[in-house]
């Protein structure tokens, strides 16, 4: 790749050209904070939250569990508030955003569905159980998964950004609907723990729960203030692609 | 309020000539129906297979089945509309015509939803003579209970059908997008079926929640696709 920086270059690189930019001063100050939280929830975890009277050790998992199945809820409803403001003012930022929050939300709700099966072969004897909690996560994933399923599969990127908006719109209009069928179909989440309003969580717990939750706000926003510099990158990079093939300017610019 | 009601009606209007003419292209030269029809015969047919070992009653497997069988030939009616579109790029036609994309919308989904219910009109009996079940003392709760959720289905896959037919691999997308927003519908359906088929109360009771939830399902996503129907069609 030649030395010349193209003009209207995405900044925020430190002024370097080439190998991996510098991160801002912003991306560097919630890294170190969300890892200074996830050490302090970590210590929590396994050394400061009560030992649960009925499931022992294992319960710990919830610490993990739990606020990622929150979080993740959280992301895909920012998802769908940037796919709405795509629609209605048609800049790429909110496009960035949504598919960069997609992007998260689906890790957390990956992570949902690879802790829970782990939580439940101790306690419940099974993996998996078709009951109301697990099945809409499983939803879930599985209508994000097909949101970058239809970038993915849509070439042009203007087509790429209405098609995914309206995924995801529709795909979070579908969830309090997904979650109500199946808490009739199934009946109850045949949990032991109620964490409903804080109660029947003991003080320790408690505390260790809402650190849990902070980390992983946290986790969330450090992901997002890496992931969508990066995406208004890619979409820059596109543009000077777009404009260079348009001008038909020598050799292309190589991506790698 | 006046002048807005016969706005409504012209644009039903418009919906309807649509619809009129997918359903006349499909007359002149059928080349859907059959093979939804066949299609679902055959999910019916592959699922005897299944079952054989165990003997269950129509009433227990019969509504899954008839749903899969429903849903699976029901993509193929979605892919078809839209796939009809592309010939002479007829689709452009349509959005420089005088109508709004939301009563394209309609149009097509009205078609759709009558395409998949002369293929139900079909299956239905067929699968109570396949599986020994007298239907006629049922037919009228399933009349109820099948159109709703017929409806609410059409709903949905008209919208995506269009933005697959514009992507790669449209003909996996599709069903993965359909399917995995569908969930719910095809619960509610399979549930109210089966009351149905037992001869029970639909609009009391387990089946009537199911029913009210069906019917919101129905609304819900009839409005947000008729409003983002145009992004998806725009160029």
């Amino acid at each position: 790749m030649n030395g010349t920086k193209a003009a209207g270059a995405p900044s925020g690189s430190g002024g370097r050209s080439g190998a991996c930019a510098a991160m801002t001063a912003g991306q560097i100050g919630i890294t170190l904070l969300t890892t200074v939280f996830a050490i302090a929830t970590l210590y929590g975890t396994f050394f400061y939250a009560a030992r649960e009277k009925v499931m022992g050790d294992v319960q710990r998992i919830f610490y993990f569990h739990a606020p990622a199945g929150i979080i993740c809820f959280l992301a895909f409803f920012v998802t769908f508030v940037a796919s709405i403001g795509y629609l209605v003012t048609r800049k790429r930022t909110w496009d960035v955003v949504a598919r960069s929050s997609a992007e998260v939300g689906l890790l957390f709700c990956s992570i949902v569905l690879l802790t829970g099966p782990l939580w439940a072969r101790p306690i419940w004897g099974t993996y998996w159980t078709w009951e109301a909690r697990l099945t809409t996560t499983l939803i879930l994933w599985l209508l994000y998964a097909s949101y970058l399923l239809v970038r993915r599969y849509t070439d042009d990127p203007d087509q790429q950004a209405r098609f995914a908006a309206v995924v995801g719109i529709l795909g979070f209009l579908d969830v309090p609907v997904v979650y109500w069928s199946i808490k009739f179909w199934r009946g109850h989440h045949p949990l032991v723990l109620k964490v409903s309003g804080g109660g029947g969580l003991e003080e320790s717990m408690k505390t260790v729960f809402l650190g849990g939750i902070i980390t992983y706000i946290l986790l969330y926003l450090c992901l997002m203030a890496i992931r969508v510099p990066m995406g208004r990158a890619e979409e820059e990079l596109r543009w000077l692609e777009a404009g260079a093939s348009r001008r038909g300017a020598g050799a292309p610019i190589s991506r790698t | 309020m006046n002048g807005a009601f016969a706005g409504l009606l012209r644009e039903a209007r418009k919906a309807l000539l649509v619809c009129g003419k997918d359903l006349r292209i499909e007359w002149k030269s059928p080349d859907n129906l059959p093979a939804m029809f066949f299609f679902g015969l055959l999910v019916l047919v592959i699922f005897n297979f299944g079952f054989e070992a165990i003997t269950p009653s129509f009433v227990d497997v019969g509504p899954g089945m008839l749903w899969v069988a429903f849903s699976f030939s029901g993509v193929l009616t979605f892919a078809h509309a839209f796939a009809v579109e592309r010939e002479g790029d007829a689709l452009q036609g349509l959005l420089v015509a005088p109508i709004d994309a939301g009563t394209l919308y309609i149009g097509k989904m009205i078609a759709c939803f009558l395409s998949m219910t002369l293929v139900e009109l079909a299956i239905l009996p067929l699968s109570a003579l396949l599986f020994d079940f007298n239907i006629v003392p049922v037919a009228g709760s399933l009349a109820v209970v099948v159109p709703i959720h017929t409806l609410g289905y059409a709903a949905v896959g008209t919208l995506f059908s269009a933005m697959a037919a514009r992507t790669r691999r449209g003909d996996v997308l599709l069903p993965i997008l359909l399917f995995s927003l569908s969930v719910p519908l095809m619960i509610s359906a399979v549930r109210c079926t089966q009351a149905a088929l037992a001869g029970g109360a639909i609009f009391t009771g387990p089946a009537g929640a199911w029913m009210a939830m069906a019917c919101a399902f129905d609304v819900i996503f009839l409005a947000a696709a008729t409003l983002t129907f145009e992004y998806v069609v725009e160029d």
